[in-house]
């Protein structure tokens, strides 16, 4: 039997996917090794030139994907902890679960700019209300937003309020899913809370704990809103982080190709990166 | 007989001198922004704009966010859209992002907006993109009275491309009710040893400053501080910083170029002069209110405009909203011309030449242009033409938010100011500072060649670093001058230096 005509069946996914997903690729690509920029908007070839600049000569963008490194991995790990802690508190049979758990997910429900406006106009260091009541208890004024260090703290905070609750969700429903029967065997055992939690529930949550976290710093690794609208990557470039990095050269200096380059050298060390992490945290939470 | 000429003569009198009054109330009764001077006649006042039948048709303009530039622009569209018939799309744009939403479509062949407003550096990337302003436009009688630098600004090669609606420059504000308060100056006296004065130097300024620093001067029960300055990065902060730099940096002895040397082309940012005025900047980050440091130019405005701060210096718009009636520091401000210094570098001597030494920074503002694909250009000329006839142009330079200030010769005039409230010290000494200005043979214009975008961005950034302490001031401009050698390797020397060589000319005032 002929069974040729099925790949017409492919054809559309094909198609989608090559547009979506392939062509773009292979256009930044080919656009990195161009010089396009301002005053010579032409898909010229200027062979490694960017990767060269990028390579010996761009500091700035390794020193903003390091911050990006810190901010995300500590922002999905407060994420995790306090994420795996609300969802073990309605997990559990208590007062006004259900209400608890729709007002778990509201920042995430919330669009993130206005949000983050919220935050900036709260962090304000000479109008907003945080310096106001901690002038109150003889606390401050903190530079919340001018301070390079603290700064950087502030845009955790505001990552961490908005993004927790999806870790939420997702290991609440983690949770919902566990079988029942190990919690009570370890029940029957007289188990304590914590060592049911340790032996129990933590390593039955694994898998999905990887994949939270994994989703949760493919996001993370992203971040550009919260920083754009907070900070604007300062105060000088101590909030910067890679992609709001690209989209500086990119969109606000117009150097297209140097911006393609940074991209796509960018999007190879996040899949790198990220598989390693996987594997990492797969060898670490997963006991054979 | 006679009482009938005399009647007669008293209705032809009440005609002549109220008709003009009949006109505008006509106008001005729909349209409440000129009421304090109704319609006014001329080629694109509302009476000429009423004429017009554009329904059916849709403007689209890209223009700032609200309410610096982007108020007026929608405000202007409402109104024009009501004379015309006229569909008007107005979008907002954060400032830092004017330049690539109109280049991106403009490198891509489109036109997604009629209109684009932006900065007037940006005339040498964009010219290529905007339609010429019509002769009739250029020709009409609301340009002849635009000064001739400001014609000049939106012209390249003897063609303009953006249509006057602002005009621009740096200038100290500082608080009259302070400076000149008798009880103050002695206290002054007896703590410094110094007069308290209007601050002739930078370091004059920094030292009142920080006097005035964190502490209730005016009484209201808060406190106030030093200085409000526009430090946040790519939101035209490297404008302040060529703000301070000029005094050091600008020596009328050594003319042929203040950003590069224009025989060589080598950056002069991080010669001594420049790192002077960022090591004087990075002090200002000690009297500036809590989150100075973030301040961008709205925040600016409303510091000063506010009552919170001593002194600023940057465009008109905090001056004039501390001006307006509803400021709590309404006629209690003072304008100058930027602080000067007591040395300035001299590039050829390589050595401080001693003295006092002030240079006028003209920073360019607002500009905006009708795209060259667009199919709209008759309305959209039309509604800049509007935008900035006599009636809205008064209305708008009366308004600190608006960000639209003096371009025209009729600006200068104290009484314009004094008419809308202004005691007539403050109006004069306001006009005779922008006038000063115009006469100055030191003036600093800012940077318009290829990739202009890229050099200030360069340069915002490093000065940024230092005012975070990430950098001192001489390895910040270091960095900075080492990307704009890359810059221009990139761009090619010799495109940057014809086009700055314009600019030149103008600063050595053979232009």
């Amino acid at each position: 039997m002929n069974f040729k005509h099925k790949y017409v069946f492919l054809f559309p996914g094909l198609f989608v996917l090559i547009g979506i997903l392939i062509f773009p690729i292979i256009f930044t690509i080919r656009l990195s090794l161009s010089g396009w920029n301002s005053y010579t908007p032409e898909m010229n070839f200027i062979g490694i030139t960017n990767y060269i600049r990028l390579f010996t000569d761009d500091p700035r963008f390794w020193e903003s994907f390091f911050r990006l490194s810190f901010l995300s991995v500590s922002t999905v790990i407060l994420q995790y902890i306090i994420g795996f802690a609300l969802a073990l508190m309605v997990w559990r049979e208590i007062k006004f679960k259900r209400f608890f758990r729709v007002i778990f997910l509201i920042p995430m429900m919330t669009t993130p700019v206005i949000m983050t406006v919220i935050w900036r106009t709260f962090f304000h260091e000479s109008l907003g209300p945080v310096n106001d009541l901690l002038g109150h208890i003889g606390i401050g004024p903190i530079l919340w937003l001018s301070d390079p260090v603290i700064a950087k703290f502030t845009v955790i905070i505001v990552e961490v309020w908005q993004w927790t609750p999806f870790m939420f969700l997702l290991l609440l429903a983690g949770l919902l899913s566990l079988p029942k029967e190990p919690f009570l065997a370890a029940a029957i055992d007289g188990a304590s809370t914590f060592r049911k939690f340790v032996y129990v529930t933590f390593p039955l949550m694994a898998p999905i704990s990887i994949g939270a976290i994994i989703i949760r710093l493919i996001e993370a690794s992203k971040i550009m809103d919260t920083v754009f609208v907070l900070t604007s990557g300062g105060p000088g470039t101590a909030t910067e982080t890679s992609s709001f990095y690209i989209y500086i050269k990119g969109l606000r200096e117009f150097q297209m190709g140097y911006a393609a380059t940074l991209s796509f050298t960018y999007l190879v060390i996040m899949i790198i990166s990220l598989t390693i992490i996987a594997k990492v945290l797969t060898k670490l939470m997963i006991k054979e | 007989m006679k009482i009938i000429k005399t009647c007669l003569t008293a209705i032809i009198s009440s005609v002549m001198i109220f008709s003009p009054m009949a006109y505008a109330d006509k106008w001005s009764d729909q349209f409440p922004h000129i009421k304090a001077t109704g319609d006014i006649p001329g080629e694109c006042s509302y009476e000429s704009m009423s004429k017009k039948n554009y329904k059916g048709k849709t403007l689209k303009i890209n223009t700032h966010a609200v309410p610096v530039m982007g108020e007026p622009t929608a405000l202007h569209a409402e109104q024009f859209a009501k004379l015309t018939g006229a569909k008007v799309d107005v979008t907002h744009t954060p400032a830092g992002d004017l330049y690539a939403k109109a280049m991106v479509p403009f490198q891509a062949g489109q036109a997604p907006y009629d209109i684009v407003f932006g900065f007037s550096n940006f005339i040498n990337d964009w010219r290529r993109y905007l339609e010429p302003v019509p002769k009739k436009y250029v020709e009409m009688k609301q340009m002849q009275d635009v000064t001739p630098s400001h014609i000049g600004i939106a012209s390249w090669d003897g063609v303009m491309y953006q249509f006057p609606v602002d005009g621009d420059r740096h200038y100290l504000k500082y608080r009259k009710d302070v400076i000149d308060n008798p009880k103050y100056q002695k206290k002054y006296k007896a703590d410094t040893g110094k007069e308290l004065r209007v601050p002739r130097t930078w370091k004059e300024y920094g030292e009142m400053a920080a006097y005035f620093n964190d502490w209730d001067w005016d009484g209201d029960g808060e406190k106030e501080y030093g200085s409000a300055e526009v430090m946040k990065k790519d939101d035209l902060m490297y404008a302040a910083f060529y703000s301070r730099s000029a005094a050091y940096s600008k020596n009328p002895k050594t003319p042929g170029g203040f950003f590069f040397d224009l025989k060589t082309m080598k950056p002069l940012i991080n010669n001594p002069g420049f790192v002077e005025a960022l090591t004087d900047w990075v002090e200002a980050t000690k009297y500036v209110p809590p989150g100075g440091i973030n301040f961008g130019l709205g925040d600016e405005i409303g510091s000063f405009g506010g009552g919170q701060t001593l002194f600023s210096f940057s465009w008109d718009d905090a001056f004039v909203a501390a001006m307006q009636p509803d400021s709590p520091i309404n006629n209690k401000v003072g304008a100058a011309q930027l602080p000067g210094a007591m040395k300035v570098w001299n590039r050829e001597s390589n050595s401080w030449d001693e003295g006092f030494n002030q240079a006028p920074f003209f920073v360019w503002g607002w500009a905006v242009g009708v795209a060259k694909k667009s199919k709209e250009k008759e309305m959209a000329f039309d509604y800049l033409c509007f935008f900035a006839n006599e009636a809205n142009h008064q209305a708008d330079i009366g308004i600190g938010r608006f960000g639209v200030n003096p371009f025209r010769d009729a600006d200068f005039q104290a009484d314009v100011w004094t008419q809308i409230g202004w005691d007539k010290d403050i109006a004069q000494s306001y006009v005779d500072t922008l006038a000063e200005m115009e006469k100055s043979k030191n003036r600093v214009f800012p940077l318009r060649v290829p990739g202009t975008f890229e050099f200030n961005a360069a340069l915002a950034t490093a000065a940024a670093k230092a005012l975070a302490g990430q950098l001192s001031p001489q390895a910040a401009l270091d960095e900075a001058a080492k990307q704009w050698e890359d810059i221009l390797n990139r761009v090619g020397k010799d495109n940057v230096r014809k086009a700055y060589a314009v600019g030149v000319a103008m600063e050595d005032n053979k232009l």
